[in-house]
Parts: C-alpha cells; sequence; structure tokens
C-alpha cells in the first residue's frame, strides 16, 4: 500500500514566465499548503497551464523563486523535483504494459525491477485496477486509463502531484466519478495536489482551494466558498457560477454595513469596505424573490420570458436597472410573460463589488 | 427545375458510340472527318451499326439488340425496382456482350487461343478486326455507367448514383490497366515453347542459375539476378533509413542552423531523373572522373572500375533514397507526441533512458516503414543500375535486356518480372502489417501541449556525424553532376563550354521560321505535352479515390482499397513488360501511341493524388459534407460545392506533383516509347548508354530547372503541413489570446 508521507508545501515567490517579449505569467505569490488541493481555474489562455508547467520542471522560470518542501528547485529539472504529473492526454506509453508503464518511474529511479513491479501492482490496487497489469493502454477504457495515468504518477511518492486538465477528455457522467474518486485519493493519502481546469463546478468540487486566473495573473484565491460568496471583482464573480451585474449606488455606509439603492429599492448589505458612490452589484439568479407588483422596497419589473423547469422556474426580467436573470423556487406557479412584478433581494448572494 | 434521368444521357452516348463514331481504332489517324465517316466503304473505319448492316461482321447485333432493349428502359412506367433491375441486367449483357466479342475475334479472326472452340460452333471467321476505338470504348463506359445506375436504382451504394458510378469506373480502370495486364504477364511466364511442357518450361525459366545461382558466395563469379536485388534492396534500404533517422532528428529536434537546407534535400529526388545520382558519381568516381584522375596523378593508384557494379549501384541508391526515408522519418519523429517524452522525464528518466526507452521505440514502426519504402524503391529502380551496373545485373535491369535484347525472350522477361512482383508485394504485406498493427504516430485531436525534450548528447553528435558528411557529399555529386554538361569532355579537355546546350537545344531561324533543331526539342515537346495532358486526369482520378476511401462506405470498399494499394507495389519494369505484353495486340492495341503513356503515367502516378487527397480529407471536418447533403445537395454537387473549393491545395499539389512524376519516370515508360512519341529520360538514358555524357547532363539540368519551378510553385501555393501542435512561437499565440484553443 503506498502510505501517508509527509506533504510538501510548494511556495512560489515572484515567479513569472516570458516568452521574449510576451508575458505568459505575471510575477505572482503562491503558497499551497502541504497535503492541500489547490486548482488553477480560468479562461483559456490565462497561464494557468504554464503555471503548473513551471511547478513541474517542464518550462523554464523566467524570473523568481520556486520551493517545494522547503527546497529551492528553481534550477532543478523536471526530473530532480519529486513531483509526478497526470497529463490531459494521459500519456500512456502505448508501447508499453500497463504495469511498464507504472513501473517506469521506479525503474528510471534505480529500482530493481522485481520490486518495481511489485510496487507498481500496488499502486494499480490502490487506483481499482487489480490484474489488469498485463494489458496494453489501447485496450482500456478513457476512465481506466486516467486511472493509469494516476498511478503511474502516485507510485513515486512524489511531494507534490500535478493535474492537467485531467478530466477533459472523459464524458460528462465518468467526469463527476473520477473527480470524486480524486479527490477521495487525494485525502486518503494527504498529498499535496495541483490540479489545472477550467471548468468552475470541477473546482468547486474538489478543491481546498482556488486560484483563479486572468490575463497571466491571479485574480483571486481563496477557498470555494470565499470565491463564490465574496468574489474579488465582476471577473470572479460571474466565472464562479451565474451572476448578473448591474450598476448600483450606495449612499450610506455605517460600520460594517451599506445602504444599496438599486431602482427604488434599498438593500442593506455588508460594505465589504466600500464608501458611499457607485458601485457594481453581484446578483446571484436564486438570491432574488418575486413578489406582487408594488410590494414594498422591491424592485419593480416585468417578466419578459418565464421557463418552468420542473423543480424551479426560470425568469428573465426587464427592470429599470437592465435585464436580470431569476431563479425561483416556487414552480408550482409560474408567473406569466407581462406581468408586473415587484423583485427583493436575500443578503446571501447580492454582493457589492468595487467597480 | 425537372431533373432529366441520367439514364438517357448514357443510353445516348452509347448510340453515338455505336451507331456513329468508329467502332475500332484507325490505323490513319483520329481526323475529325474520320470520326464521323459513318458511310466510308472500309469496314474498319466505320461504326457498329454499319459493320454489323453492310459489312457482315454479326457480332455486333447483340451489342445492339442490348442498346435497343435499354431504350425502354427510358419509358417512365416502369417501377424503380423494375428499371433498376433492368438496367443491372441489361448494362451488363452489354458490357459482357462487348468483352466477348473483342476477345474472341482478332486481326486474324478467331484468337488462335479459342478458335479451337469456337471454329466448330461458327465455323471459319472470314471477318477480322483491329484493336477498339472511340466508338467501342464510349459505347463501353455508357453501358458501365448504366449498369452502375441500375446498381444504384435498387439500392446499391446507398442508391447514390454518383458513388455506384466512381466505384465502377475505378473498378473498371484498375482491371482494365493494372490487373489484366499484370495477370497477361503471368500468363506469358507460364507459356511454353512447342518443343516443352508448360510446367518444365516455367520451372527450366525460374530455376534458372542466372536468377538464383550462388557462385558468389564460393567463386569470383556472379550471384543470381534475385540475390543481387535482394542484396542490394537490403542494403540500400539499411543505410539510406539509417541516414534518414539522423537528418530527421537534426532537423526536428535540434538548433541545427541550416535546417531549411537540409529540408530542401527531400525535394531533390523529386525533381531529378533517377540517373542524375548515377551520372554524377561516374564524373568523380569513373574511369575519367574526378577522384581517379587525382589518385593517379598524385600517387599513381589505378582505381580502375569499381563504380560500376554494386558497389556503386549502392552508393547511387543511397543517395537517392535517403530523402525518401528522411520524409518518411520527419513525420514519424514529429508525430511522437511531446507529452510522452515529458511524461518520461516527469517520472524521472534522463535523456538517454528517455530516448532508449520511450523516443526510438514509439519510432520503431516508423523506421521499418521507412526501410520498406527504400526496400521497394530500391527494387523498383531503374535509372541507377542501368547507368552504373556493369556487369552486376538485377531483375529490373535484366527484364529490359530480355526485352530489348536480340533475344527478346518475353517468357523470361515474364518469370523475371514475376520474382520482382513478388518482392514488392511480400514487402508491402509486411508494410500493411507493421504499420497497420503497431502504429504510435498518431495526431490525434486531444489536447497535448508541450515541446519536444533536448536530445541526449551522444545522440545529437552521432546524428551530425553522420548526416553533415553526407549532406555535404549529396549536394558535391549534385553539383559535379551538373557541372560535367559544362565542360568539352569530362576527364580530358576540361574547356568551360555550352556547345552541349547547343545541341540539344539550338533554335534555328529558316526560311519558313523557327527551326527548333537541337536533338533534345521533340522529346521535351512530347514529355511536356504528355505530361501536361496526364497531370489533370491524374490529379482527379486520385481524388475521387481519395474521396470514395476516405468519406464514403460501401460495400467491397475494403476490397477496392486494398487493389488500389495493391496496384501502387506493382515496380515500374513490371508494369513497363506487362503493358507492352497485353497491349501490342487487340483488343486493346496501343502500342506505339501516346495515349498508352498517359495511361501509364495516370495509374503509375495515381498515388499521389491519392495520397494528398486523403490527407487533405482527413483534415475536413465531415460535419461539412453531412451539412451539404442534409441541405438537399446531390453526391456530386456536394463534391464539387463543398469539398472540391476546401481541398484546393491538395488538388494543386497532386497536379503538379504528378506533372512532374511524370516528367522525370524512366522505368516504364522505357518499354512503352516509340519513335513518334519519345520522352526525354529515355532520350537522355539513350545517351548516356551511348557515353554522350555531356548532353545527357545538359538536358537533365534543363529537367531539373523545369521541376524546380514547379515545385517552387507548390511550396508558394500550399505553404507548409501544419501540425495541430504549439511550436514555440504557436504558443505564445494561443497564451495571450483569450480565444485560444486550449490552455
Amino acid at each position: 500500500m503506498i502510505t501517508k508521507k509527509q506533504a510538501a508545501e510548494v511556495r512560489l515567490e515572484r515567479v513569472a514566465k516570458r516568452y521574449g517579449q510576451v508575458t505568459a505569467v505575471k510575477p505572482l505569490d503562491l503558497v499551497i499548503e502541504p497535503g492541500s488541493l489547490v486548482t488553477l481555474l480560468g479562461p483559456s489562455g490565462c497561464g494557468k497551464t504554464t503555471l503548473l508547467r513551471m511547478i513541474a520542471g517542464l518550462e523554464r522560470v523566467s524570473e523568481g523563486k520556486l520551493f517545494i518542501g522547503g527546497r529551492d528547485v528553481t534550477d532543478l529539472s523536471a526530473g530532480e523535483r519529486n513531483v509526478s504529473m497526470v497529463f490531459q492526454s494521459y500519456a500512456l506509453f502505448p508501447h508499453m504494459s500497463v504495469l511498464e508503464n507504472v513501473a517506469f518511474g521506479l525503474i528510471s529511479g534505480g529500482m530493481s525491477k522485481p520490486e518495481s513491479y511489485a510496487k507498481a501492482e500496488e499502486a494499480l490496487s490502490t487506483v481499482g485496477l487489480k490484474g489488469y497489469g498485463g494489458r496494453l493502454p489501447s485496450e482500456m477504457s478513457g476512465g481506466q486509463q486516467q486511472r493509469v495515468a494516476v498511478a503511474r504518477a502516485l507510485v513515486l511518492e512524489p511531494d507534490v502531484l500535478l493535474f492537467d486538465e485531467p478530466l477533459s477528455n472523459l464524458d460528462a457522467r465518468l467526469r463527476r466519478s473520477m473527480r470524486e474518486e480524486i479527490r477521495e485519493l487525494q485525502q486518503r493519502l494527504g498529498v499535496t495536489v495541483v490540479y489545472v481546469t477550467h471548468d468552475q463546478s470541477e473546482a468547486l468540487a474538489v478543491s481546498d482551494k482556488i486560484v483563479v486566473m486572468r490575463a497571466a495573473e491571479i485574480a483571486q484565491a481563496g477557498a470555494p466558498r470565499d470565491l463564490y460568496e465574496e468574489p474579488a471583482n465582476t471577473f470572479v464573480a460571474t466565472f464562479m457560477g451565474e451572476a448578473n451585474h448591474v450598476k448600483a449606488e450606495v449612499i450610506n455606509v455605517k460600520g460594517l454595513r451599506a445602504d444599496v439603492k438599486l431602482g427604488e429599492a434599498i438593500i442593506n448589505l455588508p460594505a465589504r469596505g466600500l464608501d458611499s458612490g457607485s458601485a457594481d452589484l453581484v446578483i446571484r439568479p436564486e438570491a432574488m424573490r418575486l413578489h406582487p407588483a408594488g410590494t414594498e422596497n422591491t424592485l419593480s419589473a416585468r417578466v419578459a420570458t418565464a421557463t418552468y423547469m420542473g423543480g424551479v422556474a426560470e425568469y428573465n426580467l426587464e427592470t429599470p436597472v437592465g435585464r436580470l436573470f431569476v431563479i425561483a423556487p416556487e414552480a408550482h406557479a409560474v408567473r406569466a410573460v407581462g406581468e408586473d412584478v415587484g423583485l427583493s433581494f436575500a443578503e446571501r448572494g447580492t454582493i457589492l463589488v468595487k467597480p | 427545375m425537372k431533373r432529366s434521368d441520367p439514364v438517357l444521357l448514357w443510353w445516348s452516348l452509347a448510340a453515338i458510340g455505336l451507331l456513329i463514331l468508329p467502332w475500332h481504332w484507325l490505323q490513319s489517324g483520329h481526323s475529325v472527318s474520320a470520326l464521323f465517316a459513318v458511310f466510308v466503304g472500309d469496314a474498319d473505319a466505320t461504326s457498329a451499326l454499319m459493320q454489323a448492316l453492310a459489312h457482315g461482321r454479326p457480332w455486333f447485333w447483340p451489342i445492339l439488340a442490348l442498346w435497343a432493349v435499354l431504350g425502354l428502359a427510358l419509358h417512365g412506367g416502369f417501377s424503380r425496382e423494375a428499371k433498376g433491375k433492368m438496367l443491372t441486367w441489361l448494362g451488363g449483357l452489354g458490357l459482357v456482350a462487348i468483352i466477348l466479342q473483342g476477345w474472341l475475334i482478332g486481326p486474324r479472326g478467331w484468337f488462335s487461343a479459342v478458335s479451337p472452340i469456337m471454329t466448330p460452333i461458327f465455323g471459319e471467321l472470314s471477318e477480322r478486326q483491329f484493336g477498339v476505338g472511340v466508338g467501342g470504348a464510349l459505347t463501353f463506359f455508357a453501358f458501365l455507367f448504366l449498369f452502375t445506375e441500375g446498381l444504384a436504382l435498387r439500392g446499391k451504394f446507398g442508391g447514390d448514383r454518383f458513388i455506384a458510378g466512381s466505384v465502377g469506373f475505378l473498378v473498371a480502370c484498375i482491371v482494365l490497366f493494372t490487373v489484366w495486364p499484370v495477370a497477361t504477364m503471368l500468363g506469358q511466364a507460364f507459356k511454353a515453347p512447342s518443343d516443352q511442357t508448360l510446367w518444365v518450361a516455367f520451372l527450366d525459366r525460374f530455376f534458372n542459375p542466372k536468377i538464383w545461382g550462388l557462385a558468389c558466395t564460393y567463386s569470383g563469379s556472379q550471384c543470381g539476378v534475385a540475390w543481387n536485388t535482394l542484396a542490394l534492396a537490403l542494403s540500400t534500404a539499411t543505410l539510406a533509413t539509417m541516414l534518414g533517422l539522423c537528418f530527421a532528428l537534426i532537423v526536428t529536434r535540434t538548433q541545427f542552423p541550416f535546417k531549411r537546407g537540409m529540408r530542401m534535400l527531400t525535394v531533390l529526388p523529386i525533381i531529378t531523373p533517377p540517373f542524375v545520382i548515377g551520372l554524377g558519381l561516374i564524373l568523380i568516381f569513373g574511369r575519367s572522373g574526378l577522384v581517379n584522375q587525382w589518385a593517379e596523378a598524385l600517387f599513381g593508384w589505378q582505381l580502375g572500375r569499381w563504380i560500376y557494379g554494386f558497389d556503386g549501384v549502392l552508393l547511387a541508391q543511397v543517395f537517392s533514397f535517403t530523402p525518401t526515408a528522411f520524409l518518411v522519418l520527419i513525420g514519424v519523429v514529429q508525430g511522437i507526441a511531446p507529452s510522452m517524452e515529458e511524461a518520461s522525464e516527469m517520472l524521472r528518466a534522463d535523456r538517454t533512458r528517455t530516448f532508449k526507452a520511450v523516443t526510438f521505440p514509439l519510432m520503431m514502426p516508423g523506421l521499418a516503414n521507412a526501410f520498406l519504402v527504400v526496400f521497394v524503391e530500391s527494387l523498383a529502380d531503374f535509372g541507377n543500375p542501368i547507368v552504373l551496373g556493369g556487369s552486376f545485373g538485377v531483375l529490373s535491369t535484366e527484364i529490359f535486356f530480355a526485352v530489348v535484347g536480340a533475344q527478346a525472350d518475353f517468357g523470361r522477361a515474364a518469370t523475371l518480372a514475376l520474382i520482382l512482383l513478388s518482392f514488392a508485394l511480400v514487402a508491402f504485406f509486411i508494410q500493411r502489417k507493421v504499420v497497420g498493427k503497431r502504429s504510435y504516430v498518431s495526431v490525434t485531436g486531444k489536447g497535448d501541449t508541450g515541446f519536444f525534450r533536448p536530445l541526449p548528447d551522444w545522440v545529437r553528435r552521432t546524428a551530425y556525424a553522420i548526416a553533415l558528411p553526407w549532406a555535404l557529399l549529396t549536394v558535391t555529386v549534385y553539383t559535379l553532376a551538373l557541372a560535367g554538361g559544362f565542360v568539352k569532355v569530362w576527364g580530358r579537355d576540361w574547356t568551360p563550354t555550352l556547345s552541349h546546350f547547343g545541341r540539344a537545344f539550338a533554335i534555328e531561324w529558316g526560311p519558313h521560321g523557327l527551326i527548333w533543331s537541337g536533338g533534345a526539342w521533340s522529346s521535351l515537346f512530347t514529355t511536356i505535352q504528355l505530361a501536361g495532358i496526364a497531370a489533370p486526369l491524374t490529379a482527379s482520378v486520385g481524388l475521387l479515390a481519395a474521396w470514395l476511401l476516405s468519406r464514403q462506405r460501401f460495400a467491397g470498399k475494403t476490397a477496392l482499397e486494398f487493389a488500389l494499394m495493391l496496384t501502387f507495389c506493382v515496380p515500374g519494369t513490371v508494369i513497363g513488360v506487362a503493358y507492352i505484353l497485353t497491349y501490342n495486340i487487340p483488343p486493346v492495341e496501343l502500342t506505339g501511341t501516346g495515349l498508352i503513356l498517359i495511361i501509364c503515367f495516370v495509374f503509375r502516378n495515381m498515388p499521389v493524388g491519392v495520397r494528398s487527397g486523403m490527407a487533405a480529407m482527413s483534415q475536413l471536418d465531415k460535419s461539412l459534407d453531412e451539412a451539404a447533403v442534409t441541405l438537399r445537395a446531390s453526391t456530386f454537387r456536394t463534391l464539387r460545392l463543398v469539398v472540391l473549393p476546401l481541398m484546393k491545395p491538395a488538388i494543386v499539389t497532386a497536379l503538379i506533383y504528378s506533372f512532374v512524376r511524370a516528367m522525370t519516370t524512366v522505368s516504364a515508360v522505357i518499354f512503352l516509347v516509340s519513335a513518334q512519341h519519345e520522352m526525354a529520360t529515355v532520350f537522355i538514358i539513350n545517351r548516356v548508354i551511348n557515353g554522350d555524357y555531356g548532353l545527357a547532363i545538359a538536358y537533365s539540368t534543363v529537367l531539373i530547372v523545369l521541376m524546380m519551378a514547379a515545385i517552387g510553385l507548390i511550396t508558394l501555393l500550399v505553404g507548409e503541413r501544419k501540425l495541430g501542435r504549439r511550436k514555440a512561437e504557436a504558443r505564445i499565440a494561443v497564451e495571450t489570446s483569450p480565444a485560444g484553443a486550449s490552455s
């Protein structure tokens, strides 16, 4: 059995990557706690894969320092860093059996063949593939290949395990179960994991901490819940789940609370450091409730579209501050298109953001 | 718009072919008036109908009758099924009737093979006929398409008339121009002289010590040509693959500054006639070659004529085919996913282990493929052995001498061709097995990021040490080969001169205008003309085949693909012998015409069209055609308006390459040229055989310049192949553009 070992911390100090004139990653600091699973999340081209490959040692750091387990690895090659990686395409060697694939790294490290194969067998059973060692990668399904790739990385007992969009080649159902498996395995072995994805629900499901990246820099880093409930800016807010984004005005700040005027409605919200003046307001679709038109302290709205979705009803509402997308729980009484309603806002899910 | 019935079109064409055009090949040329001379007195110059009516040739009646009944199918009253049945049966029977009359009746009445059966039944035949001509060919294809229309109506080929017709056309062409000639040739190998029984004659020819003798292993004399050929092909393939790998590694995996120059090497074998290298070697190592002269002048050594023989041919072939192996291996080395090597490095393997345990095994199938490609090229090579072979014979040259020599022994030629063909086929099957089963090189749609890892130092050094001197040598050989055209007599009189060009390409101003008085003009014009006619035909047939094979599904597709691939591996000399054996007698009598050369070009060079078509097709999203089909476009319309415009680069490539290859080929063509239709390459070879190197080289230079212009055009129009993988520059673009593909 692969044993739980002392997990390592990954620390990046002012790490940057440039290709000639172009900056792929701007200088950034990041600490990844030992034994935690951190996802790098962001749209295509944001630099997250480059960051991962710099940690792996597949790409040289242009400037800054990189530490794994307290050791400066900035100038070490990939093979010397005691990290291992699961590739997006798995990169299983097609000319070797599954067992040979898993044992490859151990043999590279100088372990004897019998011992390596024994350990590889163990690693295969850890990922639930006991007895598949003799097969070729091409004879396995996508999910099984994924597990082989994980076993091949795990068997080396790395300080850090890296995943580069590991689930993007699987179908939706398999993706859900594989991500749970990866999370469960990581928790069981207590290994530090850095995980790249562009799928926010995947990130929310597996991470201890999410690093949202945009345009070669970190937009925000934090626990999944912090990112969802307290986004630092509208990019993070809209990237982490659905959100309406409107302009509002802070009319009055008292301590940590602020009164925000949105159309004719006044909403009392955490101030989050904002002063009076115009502000951005991020509203989750499920944070709004529909009331009869004219209800006190509501925003007047007219139903533009109404969709019955079984458990909930979805509306697009025309309001003085713009069109809002609302998910309402009371699906049994779907409002008619053209009906006038009043809109109230729950504190949870209505977030003030600096403009 | 009402669509007219396609059956009407084919039926009308059959009518023209049967009633108006002369059925037979006109011995006196195909002028317009001759084509419509229906009422001429000469039976052989008129249409099938007139021959049957007025000249007592009743064997045309079945065809005419079937055609008349087919007219009924035009009537709208039949159900689809009934009409389909009618067309298949009548069209099929029509084809049979045409083939039978062609096969049974020749220029001396019944063909001798069928005479013993036919004479008792129908009596002695007073009438006779020549080979099929315009009318016969038109009628044949019209009946063929009526037949395929019938198949489509009955739901075969997914009920698609265009696919049915295309498949029918391809099958007919493969049978007519490959299967039949090769079968005829094999028949010749099994034909006995009157004093011997069949098997004795065959075994006698086949197990001739001149073919299989092993004398060279225990005495000074020559081994059999079969062993010569095999030994040469194996040595060439081994050396060329090794060299090609070194080149490929340098070009794809190192920072070597002159990569573009190296890539240019791959173009050389395409644009040079195959014997230029041989010429260059003679000018360096031949009796009056540079090296020999220096050796004698400096050290008094007599190097002799070692270049004429196995060593010389081997050297020439390695020079000629290393670029081929290089080209194959570039694809192989680039095709290995960089993530494989990255994964290996992540798994703590150093560069040497990564190369030995991952990169090299992944290249193995590609190496085997390159080896077999070169092996087959060496087997089929005719130009180098004929120039440098001396008394060292290989199968391709022996076949040639068996046909053109004083003996004109077609039985021996056919036997040798049979052996050569079997070698090529064995190589082909091994290749299919190796490449088909264990190909790891795949450009998949999966997101593979990353770069190739650097090579281990020792691999890089070895590659440099082997490839660089060789590249230099290649350039030297080419330079000297071409320099030979600019001196008076190589080795004796080094005075620079343009007289060789003058002899070849002189133009004089005579009383009636320009006179192309140079000796090479006629063959150059013929070559350009025939290659120019063949190129568009090659490209269209090749692309049609590529489209059918890569996009359509129909019963017998694998068989068609297999047959097509098989025809590609028949060596040129074999095709040459097979063609003269088959087409110098009716029913298809083409020897001595330009047409036989064009047909030979089309079917020899079709792989070019098929390959570039397949490659282009695999990059085109299939949903594009499907979208067109769902928008109610017919198959032909889809092909014309959607697929073809998107494949323009492939079309251009196929066109130009088939043109170039038609101009540089020797092996098959040398059997098929005639006084009227002499080809440039054959003209040059004859000069070389006569020792007139100056003119040969001057002419080769002109050809190479022509080819370079053509290749330059391709690269301008098409550009470099794009792999869906990031390069260092491409990567930046992807990373910075927010809409980049995958991160």
